[in-house]
């Protein structure tokens, strides 16, 4: 009966697509934004590697907007069809569970705004560089934004890495899902400093 | 003194599964070493309410009276555990009891946890051994793999760790993890791993080991303290590799 159904490898792709490609994109573009950090000069140098790479459409459509479709849309499913308990059931797990979901959504709205203000401008014409980028976040409200949206990513990143580890089957014991917790927690901390201090260098 | 003294108990009622819930106070009288279900008795004895309306008696689910069978789980103040084993003097009060709310409500405290038995039956939670003719003697089992799954045997089926689970709800199919912890214990049984691969099928189905959210409730909640999230994670692994053994093919489908 249960051969013909696609609900374990819908899963199983969900939970592949959050790390490959999804996190290391992630990674690899605040690694960009941090070059802000050093110079104008040097962040529109970093970024315009990128946008110059050969089949750059191709690529973004297959390692960007494809996988953060799937991974977006059937993530929001799965938050939207759990029923938290944190109120009678408060322990750390559970926080997390709660988080992850509530990170999830806020990184899928921050994501479909962030790529409105700045790929789909691209497509009309707009020029992907430092200004660009600084136009929007001296505005209060959307460097706000920006730095709530930063920071659920990276929390549903670096949580999720907890998740996938379970998931693949690699951290089976209490004791190896423990410190699984304190290396997410690292990866939480380190990514959240690159992305932050990338943002503030726009201001 | 001692005698005059009360317990006081906050029941969430309700008549059959279609209609509402209300709640009802109950005053009981109190004695040394009551647990709740002696509490519930004494209700059974006196169903009188603490306005003193006469009402009809609180029903529950009970059987072994020493938390092995799982009958009488429900809701104790907020937490789901066994009323057996919940002493009124280790509890705060008033004691709110509560029906679980995974379950459909037969009447009052009792509920319906059929769609555990039938996750069970889905997830072939059982050793087949009938044949035609004597199969003579199965494979020893290691002592140390006897030793886990002694642990996993415990379980008693009594759905509080489908309650405490935040994905086990009317919105998803999600099993929860007691079916899945006999889908290990079966799997480890050196005679019922020969049918590995069909407990493995059915778990990678709707409602399966996938849509496990991760809360870790169940571990926490088990009365029985089974390691309910490491099953949950070997499964995990289990179902990664039969799902690329059925896919690209192996000759360890099973063992």
């Amino acid at each position: 009966m249960a051969k013909q159904d696609l609900s374990f490898v819908n899963r199983r792709v969900h939970s592949l697509l959050g790390v490959l490609p999804l996190g290391v994109f992630l990674i690899q573009h605040l690694i960009v934004n941090h070059q802000a950090t050093v110079s104008v000069e040097r962040f529109n140098w970093a970024a315009g590697i990128m946008g110059q790479l050969p089949f750059v459409i191709f690529l973004e459509i297959f390692i960007i907007y494809l996988p953060i479709l799937f991974h977006g849309i059937y993530g929001v499913y799965i938050a939207f069809t759990s029923k938290s308990n944190v109120g009678n059931y408060s322990s750390f797990r559970n926080w997390m569970f709660v988080l992850q979901r509530f990170s999830g959504v806020i990184a899928f709205i921050f994501i479909a705004v962030h790529v409105f203000q700045t790929r789909v401008q691209v497509f009309f014409g707009a020029e992907v560089n430092f200004d660009m980028v600084a136009d929007i976040v001296t505005n209060p409200f959307w460097f706000a934004f920006w730095f709530v949206g930063i920071i659920a990513t990276v929390f549903h990143f670096a949580n999720g890495l907890w998740s996938f580890a379970v998931t693949w089957g690699i951290t089976q014991s209490a004791k190896s899902q423990q410190i699984m917790a304190y290396v997410s927690l690292a990866v939480f901390v380190v990514v959240s400093v690159i992305g932050i201090q990338a943002l503030f260098a726009f201001i | 003194m001692e005698e005059n003294k009360t317990i006081t108990l906050m029941i969430k009622r309700q008549e059959s599964t279609e209609t509402d819930s209300y709640w009802e106070e109950f005053e009981v009288p109190y004695r040394p070493n009551m647990n709740v279900i002696s509490a519930l008795m004494e209700i059974q004895r006196n169903p009188v309410n603490s306005k003193g309306d006469k009402v009809a008696p609180v029903t529950w689910d009970q059987s072994c009276l020493e938390e092995v069978c799982g009958a009488c789980s429900m809701v104790i103040n907020g937490k789901a555990r066994q009323s057996c084993t919940a002493l009124v003097d280790q509890i705060k009060q008033p004691i709110k009891l509560e029906p679980m709310s995974t379950f459909p409500v037969i009447r009052d405290l009792q509920v319906d946890r059929s769609q555990m038995f039938d996750s069970l039956k889905r997830v072939r939670a059982w050793v087949p051994i009938d044949g035609t003719y004597d199969l003579g003697p199965g494979p020893r089992m290691p002592e140390k793999q006897r030793q886990v799954a002694y642990e996993l045997s415990k379980c008693m089926t009594c759905g509080v760790c489908l309650e405490v689970c935040p994905n086990v709800n009317d919105k998803s199919n999600f099993m929860g993890a007691a079916p899945i912890s006999q889908v290990r214990l079966f799997n480890l049984h050196p005679t019922g791993s020969m049918n590995k691969d069909e407990r493995l099928d059915a778990l990678m189905g709707v409602g399966g080991v996938a849509e496990c959210g991760m809360s870790q409730n169940c571990v926490a909640a088990c009365p029985k303290g089974i390691p309910l999230t490491t099953s949950i994670a070997a499964m995990q692994r289990e179902a990664n590799f039969h799902m690329f053994k059925s896919f690209f093919g192996s000759d360890h489908v099973v063992n």
